[in-house]
């Protein structure tokens, strides 16, 4: 570290925003070849700062410096000349152009079409990276869209690549080769800069963590030699509760019974359902893992009644059809939902979190009567959330486009959980929330089945599923697997159906398990 | 230096309020300004227009009956409104329940009871609905764009009014006149006030604004419409339907709207003629936004827009201004209106200016 100076270096660098320190004084600097990670729970400050390395913000106070020298880097497009590269968490990407457009559209310089190809194809097949630049993008895996990201970055040569939660929609054969790739151009000189949550990648991964909290660098250390617990626990500022289940439970009778369930597709690009049976029995926590865009949306919003079903027999309930009754019909018969999207979907941004709670609680907990809404009661249940749930919010008339991503989830899962339903279906109930309210959420889940709720899970993230579950199945293209129980579930398996039709990871000599994939996923987040 | 719109963490319910305040006030300056530019004597435009219709309280009658239409219009627009379901023909419905009504008129126009008013006040708001259920099934059914739809519709219900009152309804003894014949006394809305048209139906236009305030801030309807409008994906999480919020939206502005056209016919218009429609179903989509489509907001608008309506004719008579100068004022004050919106969500600040240390946790970083 004497000769060389570090690739970046950070020192200082603050960020303000209207009523929040973002980035309070952060110093850091990542070796050439060094894959860096940087921690941090959600608005910890993770993502302002790396909009500030690549260009996309400027840091109120504070220095960069590249390779020694001390830069301003005004924009992205000046970042890309420094040779800072960064693939998003969101893609960016045109449906309906292949791979090669794609790429052409995000260069800075103007290439011809064929010198283009020949470079991706190059880059491809140093990093092992199989793609075929011809496709249309609307046909690819994610892991594949992602793929277009790294090659687009990779052909910039950078001696920096910010990598932003780049595994959360990945099957672990796919993690497993984006290590690969990873690794490879660590070892060429290039360093990484690896934003994630998932600590056991962390641990695979990385030679040094950043940790943030609150805005501020909280420790820096080896995740080599540290424990996934203990580093979460760094980023919360304080000890990460076991979630407590229930040793030997007892599944009771069965509750809830899907049955040969087929649903048209939504739309163009919308996934449609069929053939889908599972049932899920009293106290059983129920997981569906696939990647994104499987079929989970359409699964949920078949689920809910948001999308009700000519045959009233393809759902039932304690054994009474239900797939003709909208959502607020099947609440009555004990059935509550979570949607993915928060925002819009399970919330109404512009409403108050009484109002919300009327939303979805009107008639089982009877906050309106008659057809008028009784605002005591509704601020009263809404307090009860609040306080059960720790939700940071002003009180019951915040309005819930105020709450941060977290604190809306844990109104949204205490709103429903709190109603005490027979049958809970969820999609992705931590999404986006720290390590401490994904806790709290978790334990919440397993105590309402404990109290005899059947519930079900739809989430992307299988470390989730594998420490909640008992019982789990995979959906891919719209068709579910058959239900393994967790215990004896093969996490490869699992990967390869993940993968269905769209698996090169099919094909690939099966990757060795990530390590502590099944050993960590007990203990951290 | 520079100005910054800078998004506020809660919408500033001080805003929500001042605004129209504003706006009404701008365009008072504004309208001052355009007058005087093009020759007239803007300030006292402005006050022909704003202030003395105010100042005279034998104007104060002819500003309630002005009111009342608008009123009862826009509060059935501002529902809709709510649900962000627009409905751009109340001007048609007004005109069909005002037909309807006078339909009961001329077959009862021999008969006596107290049963006909209310008979034709019942027809008005049946009229009105049957007009607004158009759009409503073709955008349930065919999934028709209720804007175009609904507007297109006033045309026909003006040709359709038209039609009738030069033909067969034209009064056999009016000399030919296009125009009905006047209803008889058993159909007269009871004067309030004597020696103005001061009528009944302002009274139960104020009842059914306060109503309605009623049902959207405290019933599970009111809630409906305001998910709908807000969020309609989560109006189907929570089991609402978007499909019946469109009929009830164009049941019951249709019916107000109707109710507000027969209202007329038996209050001071006394017939239907071929000057019956005075776009007060146009302006009263200005009502709604400048009450903030709130029940309560939109009758202190609808006072507003009917002394524009009174002022603009004082202004024509004292100030020779056309007549389309009220016209001016009052797209000015939408155009306000709808441009300040914005301030309730942002506030404006000077870049450079120190941070405001401002509400609590809520955290942009991620």
């Amino acid at each position: 570290m004497t000769d060389t100076p570090p690739r970046l270096s950070l020192r200082g660098i603050t960020k303000r925003f209207p009523g929040v320190l973002a980035n309070d004084d952060v110093s850091f600097s990542v070796r050439p070849g060094e894959i860096h990670a940087l921690l941090g729970e959600n608005g910890a400050g993770k993502s302002t700062l790396v909009k500030m390395i690549y260009g996309i913000m400027q840091p109120d106070a504070g220095e960069i410096f590249w390779n020694g020298e001390r830069v301003v880097i005004q924009n992205p497009r000046a970042a890309r000349k420094l040779g800072i590269g960064m693939v998003f968490q969101h893609f960016s990407l045109f449906e309906a152009l292949t791979v090669l457009e794609n790429i052409a559209l995000g260069m800075d310089a103007k290439i011809p079409q064929r010198e283009l190809e020949g470079r991706i194809r190059k880059v491809m097949q140093q990093y092992g990276l199989t793609l075929d630049p011809r496709r249309v993008v609307a046909d690819l895996s994610v892991g594949e869209r992602q793929r277009i990201e790294i090659v687009r970055a990779l052909l910039l040569d950078p001696t920096l690549l910010i990598m932003d939660e780049p595994t959360s929609v990945l099957t672990p054969q796919e993690v497993d080769q984006l290590f690969v790739v990873l690794r490879q151009l660590a070892s060429e000189g290039c360093s990484i800069l690896y934003i994630s949550h998932k600590l056991h990648e962390i641990k695979a991964l990385c030679e040094t963590a950043t940790i943030l909290r609150a805005g501020r660098l909280v420790d820096t250390c080896d995740p080599r030699v540290e424990t996934s617990r203990s580093m979460a626990e760094k980023m919360i500022g304080g000890n990460l509760k076991d979630i407590q289940k229930p040793a030997g439970r007892s599944f009771g009778r069965e509750k809830l019974v899907v049955t040969e369930l087929s649903v048209p597709a939504a739309g163009h690009f919308g996934v449609p359902l069929q053939n889908i049976s599972f049932r899920v029995h009293a106290g059983e926590i129920f997981g569906v893992a696939g990647v994104a865009g499987n079929g989970q949306t359409a699964l949920l919003l078949a689920l809910s009644g948001e999308t009700t079903t000519p045959d009233a027999q393809a759902i039932r309930i304690d054994n009474a059809g239900i797939g003709r009754l909208d959502a607020k019909a099947r609440r009555l018969k004990g059935l509550a939902s979570v949607p993915e999207e928060r925002n819009g979907h399970a919330a109404v941004p512009d409403f108050t979190l009484s109002d919300n709670s009327v939303l979805t609680g009107r008639d089982r907990l009877k906050l309106a009567i008659s057809g008028i809404i009784r605002p005591g009661a509704a601020r009263k249940y809404t307090g009860e959330v609040i306080s059960t749930f720790s939700v940071k919010a002003t009180g019951t008339e915040a309005t819930a486009g105020s709450l941060s991503g977290g604190n809306l989830q844990k109104y949204i899962m205490g709103r429903e959980i709190l109603q005490r339903p027979e049958v809970l279906v969820v999609s992705q109930p931590t999404w986006g929330v720290d390590a401490g309210a994904a806790a709290a959420i978790h334990q919440a889940l397993v105590d309402l089945a404990a109290a005899g709720s059947a519930i079900v899970i739809i989430s992307q993230d299988l470390d989730e599923l594998l420490q909640l579950c008992d019982t789990l199945a995979v959906i891919n293209g719209g068709r579910l697997s058959r239900a393994m129980k967790v215990s004896e579930a093969d996490i490869n398996e699992i990967g390869l159906l993940m993968g269905g039709i769209h698996g090169e990871g099919g094909q690939a000599a099966a990757p060795a398990v990530p390590a502590g994939l099944g050993a960590e996923a007990t203990s951290a987040a | 230096m520079r100005l910054k719109f800078e998004k506020r963490a809660e919408p500033s319910r001080f805003m929500l309020y001042a605004t129209p305040v504003g706006a009404v006030l701008l365009t008072m300056l504004v309208g001052a300004i355009i007058f005087t530019a093009i020759g007239y004597n803007g300030f006292g435009a402005v006050y022909q227009v704003f202030i003395a219709p105010l100042a005279l309280s034998y104007k104060w009658g002819d500003i309630a009956v002005k009111a009342s239409p608008l009123i009862l219009i826009g509060v059935g627009l501002a529902v809709g409104n709510r649900a962000a379901i627009w409905n751009i023909g109340a001007e048609g419905q007004y005109i069909v329940g005002a037909l309807a009504g006078t339909g009961i008129g001329i077959l009862t126009k021999d008969m006596h009871g107290p049963w006909i008013l209310p008979l034709m006040l019942v027809a008005g708001m049946v009229g009105g609905a049957a007009w607004g259920a158009v759009p409503a099934l073709l955008r349930n059914r065919f999934n028709v764009n209720e804007v175009l739809s609904s507007l297109m519709l006033t045309y026909v219900a003006v040709h359709l009014m038209n039609q009738l009152v030069t033909g067969p309804w034209k009064d056999p003894m009016g000399f030919s006149f296009p125009q009905t014949a006047l209803i008889t006394a058993d159909q007269m809305l009871p004067i309030l006030v004597p020696g103005t048209y001061v009528h009944l139906g302002i009274v139960i236009t104020l009842i059914i604004a306060v109503a309605l305030w009623f049902l959207m801030s405290r019933s599970l309807m009111g809630f409906q419409v305001r998910v709908v409008g807000s969020a309609p994906s989560a109006a189907r999480h929570g089991g609402f339907s978007q499909k019946q919020t469109v009929w009830l939206v164009f049941l019951l502005s249709g019916a107000l709207a109707g109710l507000a056209g027969i209202f007329e016919v038996t209050g001071p218009f006394q017939q239907m003629s071929l000057g019956f429609p005075q776009n007060y179903g146009f302006t009263a989509i200005i009502v709604a936004f400048l009450g903030r489509l709130n029940p309560l907001g939109v009758i202190l608008a609808g006072i507003v827009l009917a002394i524009t309506y009174v002022g603009g004719d004082l202004a024509q008579s004292v100030l020779q201004l056309p007549n389309a100068s009220k016209g001016i004022f009052q797209a000015l004050m939408l155009f306000f209106l709808l441009a300040s919106d914005i301030l309730i969500r942002y506030r404006v600040r000077l870049v450079g200016a120190p941070a405001p240390a401002a509400v609590p946790a809520r955290s942009p970083a991620e």
